[in-house]
């Protein structure tokens, strides 16, 4: 038996809907364990990559740190798939897109509903905010994409497989959707 | 009166018959030949603006919704360089908007989603612009979301030809086109746009919506979720979705 293929998964300006789905997998998860290890990711909690066969990475730029940990994904990973809308074009977060980021901190910690002490957080352990929400593919360079919100776990298990068997992947117009 | 053969038009090897005064699109949708289009619609002017429906003719590039059908014509149309381009057109169109599938009433039974689903386009590929456009929420009925306009003047055509109206059109040039409303406030609610008319429920993405109708389909029971738009024989029921529910 060969080694395992290395999977690194991470949630950068996503909501995890995405890793939520992949866990659609349900059991299918024991015999996919049988050929692949999961390295950096919130299932196994690992802080950092390592070399990795295959980065997942759902959600797009809002931040900083965003921007530090697809870096880290793209330099570690040798296939790097943007997984789930927000990854491929921003998605919902991207919708800020439409205001200064100036307007939606204010709308959110100044003027909204029910806002008390007012004040815009500053720690310094904060991310900086980017001034507009990117896809990833306008920062590293991206492999494959994967669509959907989420993706359905059939989706991710077509991909995978794909990649397991050293196939291209490509997704059946069954489970291609942007919603 | 003596029967003249039929004059035909050839589609990818398929011979298919046409009538004086077609196009190469009417031909090929009498014949259920599914080229991909989005500015077309049965029944209204052709635009020729969005140029999804390229086809080669004898060798060069031409739109088959403007171009008039004639003898002896060899159409290219399913060949993997013109889905290629016309994904490239398809992906234009996606990153010069705000498109967001997941938080648009439109999706699943999206005109430009489902041809993006049909040419298999996982990414936009290009920078997205993310252009700020005005929204119109003026009129009681109806709701203009600029975001998801893709300038496809169906309509400003169907409001035109078909409602006696002349409610829509386009300003501009280039990167500067928009839809504008025709009032003196430029606002929807300043106009005779009606439910009934057909421009309120013609528009092929989310820009035009019927408002206090949103999601009545569940997402997952939408056209294009069960159809393919190749499918022959949609067009009805695409304008229908937006009064009733098919499925």
């Amino acid at each position: 038996m060969s080694k395992k293929i290395r999977i690194a998964t991470t949630s950068l300006a996503g909501c995890f809907g995405c890793h939520m789905s992949f866990l659609d997998i349900d059991e299918r998860i024991v015999e996919l364990l049988e050929h692949v290890e999961f390295d950096r990711s919130p299932i196994t909690d690992i802080k950092h990559c390592t070399d990795c066969d295959i980065g997942l990475v759902e959600g797009g730029l809002c931040n900083a740190e965003n921007v530090h940990v697809l870096k880290e994904f793209r330099e570690n990973c040798k296939i790097l798939i943007a997984v789930g809308a927000c990854a491929i074009n921003g998605g919902v977060p991207a919708m800020r897109n439409h205001f200064t980021l100036k307007e939606c901190l204010e709308e959110a910690y100044i003027h909204g509903v029910g806002v008390e002490n007012p004040m815009i957080p500053n720690d310094v352990e904060l991310p900086l905010l980017l001034s507009k929400v990117h896809p990833i593919h306008e920062v590293v360079h991206v492999d494959y994409y994967l669509p959907g919100c989420p993706p359905p776990a059939d989706a991710f298990m077509k991909v995978l497989t794909d990649l397991l068997e050293g196939k291209e992947p490509s997704l059946p117009k069954e489970i291609l959707h942007y919603d | 009166m003596s029967k003249l053969p039929p004059q035909t038009i050839t589609i990818d090897g398929q011979e298919i018959p046409f009538e004086d005064g077609q196009t190469i699109m009417d031909a090929a949708l009498a014949a259920d030949v599914y080229i991909p289009h989005l500015c077309h619609r049965p029944g209204l002017s052709p635009h020729g603006s969005c140029k999804l429906c390229t086809v080669e003719v004898n060798g060069r590039s031409a739109s088959a919704c403007t171009l008039p059908a004639a003898s002896g014509q060899e159409i290219s149309n399913n060949t993997p360089a013109l889905k290629e381009e016309r994904k490239t057109i398809t992906q234009m169109l996606f990153v010069e908007g705000n498109h967001f599938c997941p938080a648009c009433e439109k999706t699943g039974d999206c005109t430009l989603q489902a041809v993006a689903y049909h040419l298999d386009m996982l990414d936009g590929h290009f920078p997205q612009f993310y252009p700020r456009r005005e929204l119109d929420a003026s009129h009681e009925s109806i709701v203009l979301d600029r975001d998801r306009c893709i300038l496809c003047a169906l309509c400003v055509r169907a409001s035109q030809e078909v409602d006696g109206k002349n409610v829509f059109a386009i300003s501009g040039r280039g990167i500067d086109a928009k839809l504008i409303v025709n009032s003196e406030s430029g606002k929807l609610g300043d106009t005779d746009l009606s439910t009934e008319d057909l421009a309120a429920h013609i528009c092929p993405v989310g820009a035009i919506l019927i408002k206090e109708h949103g999601y009545e389909v569940p997402i997952g029971l939408r056209t294009f979720d069960l159809h393919s738009i190749a499918e022959p024989g949609l067009e009805p029921v695409i304008l229908r979705k937006g009064k009733n529910r098919d499925e």
